[in-house]
C-alpha cells in the first residue's frame, strides 16, 4: 500500500512538471499553430539561471529558493519572447520553417548550456525541507513531490483565471479556435502571440527551477527529457487545450511511475503507446481543442 | 453618389489556386449592393479577398485608401464589418464573450444589438456552439453591428435558415442598411428583391453583370442565363416586396 502512495503521489509530482512545460506548449500550438521543439530550452534555461541565483545567494535557504523561481520564470518568459519576436514573427503562416527554427533552436540551446555550464550534470540542494520526507499511509514522500504539485496547480488556476478574465485571454481563447475570425473583428492577434510565448516560456522556466529539485540535478539536457513527455501530454489533452494538458499530464506521469515500479522500468514504454492509443481512438485528443 | 468600396483587377488564391480571376466592381455609400452567382464561382472568395483573408492582387479602394496591401484587422479598423460564410462564432465563448470580442469602438452600440437581437440578451451566458444556426447568424451579425462600421460585408446570411429566420434576419439587414453601406452576398432572390438596389454578378472568378437589382430580376431570362435558376423558384421571406 504505501509503494503505491509513493508512486501515485510522485507521479503526481512528475505530472506536474509535465504539465508546466506542455501548458505552455499547448497554448502556443492553438494559437500560432507552431509546434516549438525549443521549448525544452526555456525549461533548461530556467533551472541553470535558476540554480546560479540560488547559490549565489545560499541554496539552503528559502528566500535563494524562491527567488530562484521567480527569476527561472523570467528567464524562460524573456527568452521566450525573444524566440517569438527575432525567429517565429518573421516567419508567420510559414509553419514548416517556423518548426526548422525551432528545432534548431532547441539544437543550439543544448549545446550552449554545455558550452556554459559542462557536459555533467550539476547536482544541487535546496532548502532542507525539500531534502525531507512527509508520511502518508506509511509511505515516506519526498516534500519537493508536494512543491511541484502545488506549484502546478497555482499556474494552472493562475492560467485559467486570466483566460476567462482578461481581454487578452479572450482573445487567445478565441484565437485557438478560429483566428482568422479573430483578426476579422479587428484585432491585431499577433500581439498575443508574443504573450502566449512569455506566458509558455515561464511555466517552463518555473519548470525548470522545480525539474531540478525534482532530480537532483541541473543539465543541459534536463529540458529536452521532459519536452519529449510534454509533446506527449500536449497531444493526448488535445492541442490548445489547458484543461486536457493538465488531465493528460497526470494520465501520463501515473501509469508511468507504476509501470517503471511494476513492469521491469517500461513506463516510458506505456506514455508513447497511451499516445498511439489515443490518436487511434480520439485524433483531437481527449479536451480538443478549448483554450481552458 | 460616389463609391465607398472601389474593386479593380482583384484576384485571388488559396493554396495557389486561382479562385477570383479578374473582379471589377464599385459599392456606393448607401443601400445594399448584392454580390450575385451560381454556387463555387468565387463570390465568398472575392469578399475575403477584399478583407485580406486570403492572398489577392489588384486595387482595393475603401473611402479613398488603398486597402489591398493591409491586413485583415487594419482593413476592419477603417470601418469594415465582416459577417462570414457560415457565421464563425467561436463555439467555446459564450454569446456576451463573443460579443465583448467584437467591441472595438469606445462606446459600442449595445442598445442597437440588444433591440435587433433581443434573444442574444436571454442568452448571454449560453455557449455559442449550443446555437441553432439562426440564433448563430443573429450573433454573427450583431458581432458587425456592434461598432459604427461604414461598409458591412455580409456573406450568405440566409444560407441553410428556416422561412421565419430568414425573414428575422433580412429585417435586421434592412435596418442595418438605413445607417451604413452593405455588401451582401445572397442566393436567396427574395431577399435580394427586399434588400438590394445594385448588383454584382460573378461567374467563373470574373464580373459579367452590374447594374440596377430591380432590372435583373425582372429580367427572367437574364436571371436564368447568369444564376441558373428562376425567380420565382425561391420562397419569399415574410414581408417581401
Amino acid at each position: 500500500m504505501s509503494t503505491v502512495v509513493l508512486l501515485l503521489v510522485t507521479g503526481l509530482g512528475l505530472g506536474a512538471l509535465y504539465f508546466l512545460v506542455a501548458s505552455g506548449l499547448s497554448l502556443i500550438y492553438g494559437l500560432m499553430g507552431v509546434l516549438n521543439f525549443a521549448h525544452g530550452v526555456f525549461l533548461s534555461l530556467g533551472a541553470f539561471i535558476g540554480w546560479e541565483v540560488a547559490r549565489r545567494l545560499d541554496p539552503s535557504t528559502w528566500t535563494g529558493f524562491l527567488l530562484a523561481m521567480v527569476i527561472g520564470a523570467l528567464a524562460g518568459a524573456a527568452v521566450a519572447a525573444l524566440t517569438e519576436l527575432l525567429l517565429i514573427r518573421p516567419l508567420y503562416n510559414r509553419h514548416i520553417e517556423q518548426v526548422l527554427v525551432t528545432v534548431g533552436l532547441g539544437l543550439v540551446g543544448v549545446a550552449l548550456f554545455e558550452g556554459f555550464w559542462g557536459t555533467d550534470a550539476i547536482f544541487i540542494s535546496g532548502p532542507a525541507w525539500m531534502a525531507q520526507t512527509t508520511e502518508i499511509a506509511g509511505a515516506r514522500i519526498p516534500n519537493n513531490r508536494f512543491l511541484a504539485i502545488a506549484v502546478a496547480a497555482a499556474v494552472l488556476a493562475a492560467l485559467v483565471l486570466f483566460l476567462k478574465h482578461t481581454r487578452y485571454g479572450l482573445i487567445i481563447r478565441a484565437g485557438v479556435e478560429n483566428r482568422s475570425m479573430v483578426t476579422a473583428l479587428g484585432i491585431d492577434v499577433r500581439r498575443s502571440f508574443t504573450l502566449v510565448f512569455s506566458i509558455g516560456g515561464a511555466a517552463a522556466g518555473l519548470g525548470g527551477v522545480l525539474a531540478s529539485q525534482y532530480y537532483g540535478y541541473v543539465s543541459a539536457h534536463l529540458g529536452q527529457t521532459l519536452l519529449i513527455f510534454a509533446f506527449i501530454v500536449t497531444v493526448i489533452g488535445g492541442l490548445g487545450s489547458l484543461g486536457g494538458a493538465a488531465v493528460a499530464a497526470v494520465l501520463v506521469a501515473i501509469p508511468q511511475q507504476l509501470a517503471n515500479y511494476y513492469l521491469n522500468g517500461v513506463g516510458d514504454l506505456v506514455a508513447v503507446l497511451a499516445l498511439a492509443v489515443v490518436l487511434l481512438v480520439r485524433p483531437s485528443g481527449l479536451m480538443g481543442a478549448k483554450a481552458a | 453618389m460616389s463609391a465607398i468600396l472601389e474593386v479593380e483587377h482583384l484576384s485571388a488564391t488559396i493554396n495557389g489556386q486561382l479562385v477570383v480571376e479578374d473582379v471589377s466592381f464599385s459599392v456606393p455609400g448607401t443601400g445594399v449592393t448584392a454580390v450575385l452567382g451560381r454556387n463555387g464561382v468565387g463570390k465568398t472568395s472575392t469578399m475575403k479577398a477584399v478583407m485580406g483573408l486570403i492572398g489577392r492582387a489588384g486595387r482595393v479602394e475603401f473611402d479613398g485608401h488603398r486597402i489591398d496591401r493591409e491586413d485583415t484587422h487594419r482593413i476592419v479598423r477603417r470601418g469594415i464589418g465582416y459577417v462570414p460564410e457560415d457565421r464563425e462564432v467561436f463555439a467555446g465563448l459564450t454569446v456576451a464573450e463573443n460579443l465583448r470580442l467584437a467591441e472595438r469602438d469606445a462606446k459600442p452600440r449595445r442598445e442597437l444589438v440588444e433591440q435587433l437581437f433581443p434573444d442574444l440578451v436571454r442568452r448571454a451566458g449560453q455557449r455559442a456552439g449550443t446555437l441553432s444556426g439562426g440564433q448563430q447568424q443573429m450573433l454573427s451579425l450583431a458581432r458587425a453591428l456592434l461598432n459604427t462600421n461604414r461598409l458591412l460585408l455580409v456573406d450568405e446570411p440566409t444560407k441553410g435558415l428556416a422561412p421565419k429566420i430568414v425573414t428575422e434576419v433580412a429585417e435586421a439587414l434592412e435596418e442595418a442598411a438605413r445607417t451604413v453601406p452593405i455588401l451582401l452576398v445572397e442566393q436567396n432572390l427574395p431577399v435580394i428583391e427586399r434588400l438590394a438596389h445594385d448588383v454584382v454578378v460573378i461567374d467563373a472568378g470574373t464580373v459579367v453583370h452590374t447594374g440596377d437589382a430591380r432590372s435583373l430580376l425582372d429580367d427572367e431570362e437574364a436571371v436564368h442565363r447568369l444564376l441558373g435558376v428562376h425567380a420565382e423558384t425561391t420562397p419569399a421571406p415574410e414581408g417581401a416586396k
